[in-house]
């Protein structure tokens, strides 16, 4: 009979600690998302760092232009090393990032061994006019070869300006951010063809306050979405 | 705006679609309605990028000059130089070409694709005729544009770049400025 009791009091007693525990988990993650919410936007004391490890998102359908654009006025020095990454369909946009790094580095033109560079292929969730039941398969794939990318470069600073591939980066360097593996800034540029309405990536980055700083290039955006910087056009 | 003539009296009409297919921009030009109007607006050569298009225009050496000469090509590396040397641009309404086109200072006639799906392309071309850099047509609607087209009325592009951006990245980063 004790027994028996002795028995129903540690079932009861593990059950509560299980309880308590993912509770207690639940709890500090909430903190957790809160404190990085809060800390996101908020910029970095004078000499922070004197170089960032900079992830470069490219995509074809002018992002990648608008991008190299930007990329021609930044200190590059201060964004070192750079990893470049467009989706795996996408056969134009590394080589143009190459050209423009081999453009910085006129009397050195083997940059492909700089190690300091580094130009990936992504794969994509889902093609234009693909399946959506083959695109749950492409969707995990995808996002797995992103989580595995971010693991590896473990970004400081992510400059992207709206392809679809710059979504599962950014949610993963979201929840880096809330797990404390890896601190890094995003800054989100929408696209120039966009005046009225933000993209569907641009959306998510501003709603979900993901992107750090986030810029438009028409005014009537800024309306819209107060937290953006108007910065005028790229092009 | 700039007019790419050259001393042989060769004025071209340079119309691309970029990466993808537009054939119905293709057919458009090519109808005998804008052919008729370029050609007497003092157009003498209407070349064709037309992509990955499954309709090929009808060529035309245009030799005895009573009428537009007319050819076409699917890709080339070196888009920027035929915009260059024409007097005349009709294109898709990609943000590349477009951008493309005014920053070489040439007149500019945007048809904006009514097939695709997400058409957010048209919110670029529309924003940039309000602002009078250049004109935006569909296709059903390319001959009345061209009808009413005044050049002399543009406003050329002046080019933005990223400084702006580049000063809030800098700061947010804690970096000086320059």
């Amino acid at each position: 009979m004790e027994e028996h009791h002795c028995c129903f009091y540690s079932k009861m007693l593990s059950r509560f600690s299980i309880g308590s525990f993912v509770l207690s988990l639940v709890i500090v993650l909430v903190v957790r998302v809160l404190y990085v919410l809060y800390r996101c936007g908020k910029p970095f004391p004078k000499g922070a760092s004197p170089s960032f490890t900079t992830l470069i998102v490219l995509g074809s359908g002018g992002h990648t232009a608008e991008m190299l654009s930007l990329l021609s006025v930044l200190r590059m020095d201060r964004f070192t090393p750079r990893f470049y990454i467009a989706a795996a369909t996408d056969n134009m946009s590394l080589h143009k990032a190459r050209s423009f790094e081999d453009s910085l580095l006129p009397d050195k033109p083997a940059v492909k061994e700089d190690v300091s560079l580094q130009f990936t292929q992504i794969y994509r969730s889902r093609e234009v006019g693909q399946s959506y039941v083959t695109s749950v398969w492409t969707t995990i794939l995808a996002t797995l070869h992103a989580l595995w990318l971010m693991i590896r470069i473990r970004p400081q600073v992510i400059l992207c300006n709206g392809p679809g591939t710059c979504i599962p980066l950014c949610v993963i360097a979201f929840l880096f951010k809330v797990l404390g593996i890896r601190w890094s800034s995003i800054f989100y540029v929408e696209s120039v063809a966009r005046v009225k309405k933000l993209s569907l990536s641009g959306l998510l980055l501003y709603k979900l306050r993901i992107a750090d700083q986030f810029f438009v290039q028409w005014p009537q955006l800024q309306n819209k979405y107060p937290r953006a910087h108007y910065v005028g056009c790229l092009m | 705006m700039e007019d790419g003539e050259k001393n042989d009296g060769k004025r071209l009409v340079f119309v691309t679609v970029g990466t993808t297919s537009f054939d119905a921009l293709v057919k458009a030009v090519v109808s005998q309605n804008v052919k008729d109007e370029l050609h007497k607006r003092g157009y003498t050569h209407l070349l064709i990028q037309m992509g990955r298009g499954i309709y090929s225009p009808p060529k035309c050496d245009g030799a005895d000059g009573s009428s537009l000469a007319v050819d076409y090509f699917t890709f080339s590396s070196s888009i920027a130089d035929y915009i260059r040397s024409a007097s005349l641009v009709i294109s898709h309404a990609g943000s590349g070409s477009i951008f493309e086109t005014l920053k070489l200072g040439k007149p500019l006639i945007v048809v904006v694709n009514e097939d695709l799906m997400d058409n957010h392309q048209c919110e670029l071309a529309e924003e940039l005729e309000e602002r009078k850099h250049l004109y935006c047509a569909r296709p059903h609607t390319l001959h009345q544009t061209l009808t009413k087209m005044e050049l002399g009325s543009l406003v050329r592009y002046d080019p933005g770049d990223g400084t702006p951006v580049a000063r809030i990245i800098d700061r947010f980063l804690g970096f000086p400025d320059d």
